[in-house]
């Protein structure tokens, strides 16, 4: 599972009828239910759906934070679902996620370049010097090293930030970057900064996105392919123009009769 | 157009008082007005001085923000907002709840878990009136949810019975149990997702529409949001409002850059999102203990010119579409030509 390795036939990662239970008193929930999700090389893949719908739980199962109660995940032609140790350490290394609340992931005491630093721990660092990665990733978010490497993570703003994160998630050198409500928390301004770095990098670097939203809009502005969730089930798949512009399903209809709409939406009353 | 107005807030200027010494004003010399019966939005970048903003006008400031200076007519009312002197938290209090209600940002994750709804009501309408008894407090609040066609057992729950939605539909009508002139909501659909969005937006119109307050200041950064809600839109940048007009005109026709802008970084599920390449607005939002000379978002501003810098642009008002560019004003009439590249 080398970052060199030739690129397998077939998707990159994927999730074979996943299905995760969870127990509560008198019985138990389905959070998801009988999934099958395939990720292709150098795609973004956005999985839309209300909350409560199961898209994190599906994240954190992806990502092997989270046992599956049944079903299997692949990644490059290779069951994943049960590996350990190194083999898991491996994966992750490949695997790299980008969370919902950028003020939550630092450690308040660390500079970013102090943070950076001990991820390198996981990284695959023999090509290049440690302080070549963490300026070349720096780079691709549109940081400055000499500014940003010094600072403490209260001197970012958000959008700053969540750009850490997503460096850091690419110090790793990985193929597939899952991004959970990655942009959720931050304005509209620096959020298609943070989506744009995204499309940058999947056109530079081949790196495949999963990328988990509430918001239909940004699907819409990154995605190649779209999959609605609605309580553990996936009920509409196909590209980003099938889903958005000619639903199927009742339940997409609604969501995207939900979305307020800048133009489309200007008060009637009155 | 000559509209009621319910309240105007003249020279409000709120500052954070910082360790350093140096007083950060987050709030600089804003004057607003709401309109009777109509929704105001307070949009802008995280940090702009919205919340601020509200919570000077809601009369909450707590240190380290003090309010400086700043009077508010309300209802043949003027009080003033300061709160440098030691009287100010007694001659607030009267007007707090009953005159101007804040709904805070995340309000409905405050909710006591051991306390149901409508143990909620009940001290809510306790603390204004200490002689209200349990059963009136119980009439008034099952009287609002059935004209609002809320389900009244939710009163009987407890907040974790809620959902999100539910939950934050619950605190602005209990935000609103007293009959405020003015209810001022922090970010009030942010947690939300869509569909309990639309659902709060429509139960507000429709307290509008019933009077149980005569106007609403809105506050949130999600533009799609404010168009479906709000009458009239002040868009702030570093503690000043820089443009300020009827909702259609800013979408349809801004005059400021920076509202363009942030149009512009909007996406909507349409055809247009799929096809353009947005840029944002370069750089961040400056240090409010030390902005820019001149107009404050020259430096992030493409159209700026050698003015910019140098003097800061005045509030020039144009058929009630407020607007402080010297960019406007050298291009009257001109909707801001914001570049949008396709892929």
């Amino acid at each position: 599972m080398s970052a060199n390795e030739t690129p397998v036939l077939g998707p990159v990662l994927s999730a074979q009828h996943v299905t995760k239970q969870f127990r509560v008193a008198g019985g138990h929930i389905t959070a998801v239910d009988d999934v099958s999700v395939d990720f292709h090389a150098g795609k973004v893949l956005a999985v839309v759906g209300e909350s409560g719908s199961g898209k994190s739980t599906l994240a954190r199962m992806l990502l092997r934070l989270m046992p599956v109660t049944s079903g299997t995940i692949t990644y490059l032609g290779k069951d994943v679902t049960n590996i350990s140790g190194r083999q898991l350490r491996a994966y992750w290394r490949d695997v790299q996620a980008v969370f919902q609340d950028p003020f939550a992931s630092f450690n308040q005491f660390f500079t970013v370049g102090n943070m950076l630093s001990r991820s390198l721990k996981l990284a695959d660092s023999s090509a290049e010097s440690n302080d070549e990665l963490i300026e070349r990733c720096l780079g691709y978010v549109g940081l400055k090293p000499a500014d940003a490497l010094r600072k403490y993570p209260h001197q970012l703003s958000g959008g700053q930030r969540q750009r850490v994160m997503v460096a850091r998630a690419l110090m790793m050198n990985p193929k597939v970057l899952l991004a959970d409500e990655a942009t959720s928390m931050l304005d509209a301004s620096l959020r298609v900064s943070v989506l744009n770095v995204l499309t940058d990098l999947r056109r530079e670097l081949g790196l495949t996105v999963l990328f988990i939203t509430h918001d239909i809009g940004q699907a819409c502005y990154l995605a190649d392919e779209v999959v609605v969730m609605e309580h553990g089930l996936v009920v509409e798949r196909g590209t980003t123009d099938q889903v958005i512009f000619s639903p199927q399903n009742d339940y997409t209809k609604r969501l995207l009769a939900d979305v307020p709409d800048l133009k489309g939406s200007l008060k009637s009353r009155r | 157009m000559s509209e009621k107005i319910l309240m105007r807030a003249s020279n409000l200027t709120a500052s954070y008082a910082a360790d350093s010494g140096q007083d950060v004003p987050a709030v600089d010399n804003v004057t607003i007005e709401v309109p009777e019966g109509q929704i105001l939005g307070l949009a802008g970048e995280s940090g702009c001085g919205k919340s601020t903003m509200g919570n000077a006008l809601a009369m909450i400031a707590q240190p380290p923000l003090y309010v400086l200076t700043g009077t508010m007519e309300i209802d043949g009312e003027t009080i003033d907002l300061s709160t440098l002197d030691s009287g100010a938290n007694a001659r607030h209090r009267p007007f707090r709840g009953k005159v101007v209600s804040m709904l805070p940002q995340g309000a409905m994750n405050a909710v006591s878990p051991t306390l149901k709804i409508k143990d909620l009501a009940y001290d809510v309408m306790r603390a204004h009136d200490p002689r209200v008894t349990r059963a009136e407090a119980m009439d008034r609040a099952n009287d609002r949810l059935k004209m609002l066609e809320l389900p009244t057992r939710a009163l009987d729950s407890y907040a974790h019975q809620l959902s999100g939605g539910m939950k934050q539909r619950m605190v602005t009508v209990i935000s609103t149990l007293l009959n405020p002139r003015l209810l001022i909501a922090d970010e009030p659909t942010s947690a939300l997702d869509v569909s309990s969005q639309k659902a709060l937006i429509e139960m507000l119109l429709a307290m509008i529409e019933a009077k149980i307050m005569a106007g609403v200041i809105f506050i949130t950064h999600d533009l799609p949001v404010l168009s479906m809600v709000t009458d009239r839109l002040a868009i702030m940048y570093a503690g000043k409002v820089v443009e300020n007009g009827r909702t259609e005109d800013l979408v349809h026709a801004a005059r400021h850059p920076y509202t363009s802008a942030l149009l512009a970084a909007v996406l909507d599920p349409t055809e247009e999102t799929r096809t353009k390449h947005v840029l944002g607005i370069p750089g961040s939002p400056p240090n409010l203990a030390n902005p820019p000379s001149g107009c404050r978002f020259h430096p992030r501003c493409p159209f700026a010119m050698e003015i910019c810098s140098r003097k800061e642009p005045a509030m020039i008002d144009e058929h009630g579409h407020d607007v402080a560019c010297w960019w406007a004003q050298e291009n009257p009439g001109a909707v801001v030509p914001m570049e949008v590249s396709r892929v």
